[in-house]
């Protein structure tokens, strides 16, 4: 009756390849920041299925860690973002080029 | 049963997961991520972690896509008109949200003063997911959580110094 485990990781190895496609393509750096939140929530829903599935705990809690870490990226990286707004009136990655050569 | 649960919560994501990364305006990138969010939610409940249920709607729903959403609308160098544009429908949806939460709080105060509400206590002896994550995020985890703990005071400070504006010289006097 249950859902076998190989369903939710072929769910989750989706999620995270379409946030993988979307850092890549996409030019606008707040929907980067968008699909880098799509991949930690493919992660997310791996870490559930196998606590589920093991009857261990521990992968619950470690979502609690990627929650932390998900939060202070979507603070620092916001901030970041309005700080380059502020100096190069754009939200385009093609135009931040301060540290390529 | 708990196929046809896992293939609507599944396809939805699959769905607004594509959604996010193909939509043009990240206004609806954003609000699609948000189904997404809910969806993601509800596979938690499909997988017992109830705890997570709650603080996936709180945190991710609550807080990180209205840090999004605020930035996108901050940001973004023209806004269309049609946002400022409020339709009926909402009206009628937003009337229909407050009606049901008038009737959910009023039968909840009816039955909260009868005897059935104490019965439906449960006993100490049955932990519940919240009762074990807690047990074991506060013996095992403790040192990971403190210093998860560290991670968001130096993400806090880091945000506020990154996106303070500098302030102007001071002329020695």
């Amino acid at each position: 009756m249950n859902v076998p485990i190989h369903y939710y990781l072929i769910l989750s190895a989706f999620v995270f390849l379409t946030g993988l496609v979307g850092v890549l393509v996409r030019r606008n750096i707040i929907v980067i920041l968008l699909c880098v939140e799509l991949m930690l929530n493919a992660t997310n829903i791996n870490f559930v299925a196998f606590s589920e599935y093991l009857h261990d705990l521990g992968g619950q809690i470690f979502v609690f860690f990627t929650l932390t870490v998900a939060a202070a990226e979507v603070g620092v990286g916001l901030a970041i973002v309005v700080a380059i707004h502020r100096s190069k009136d754009t939200i385009n990655v093609e135009e931040f080029n301060l540290l390529k050569w | 049963m708990a196929y046809v649960f896992f293939g609507y919560f599944a396809g939805v994501i699959a769905l607004t997961a594509v959604l996010v990364v193909a939509l043009r305006n990240p206004v609806y990138s954003a609000l699609s991520l948000l189904v997404m969010f809910f969806h993601v939610a509800g596979l938690y409940v499909t997988l017992r972690a109830e705890f997570l249920f709650a603080v996936q709607l709180m945190v991710y729903a609550g807080a990180i896509l209205i840090f999004y959403l605020f930035a996108v609308m901050f940001l973004t160098e023209k806004t269309p008109d049609r946002y400022h544009i409020q339709s009926w429908g909402s009206l009628l949806i937003g009337g229909a949200i407050i009606v049901e939460v008038v009737v959910l709080i009023g039968q909840h105060g009816i039955s909260f003063g009868s005897s059935v509400a104490r019965t439906a206590a449960p006993s100490p002896s049955e932990e519940g997911n919240t009762e074990s994550i807690g047990q074991l995020l506060y013996t095992s985890y403790l040192f990971p959580f403190e210093v998860a703990s560290l991670i968001l005071l130096v993400a806090m400070i880091g945000a506020v110094v990154l996106s303070k504006k500098d302030l102007p010289e001071v002329p020695p006097s």
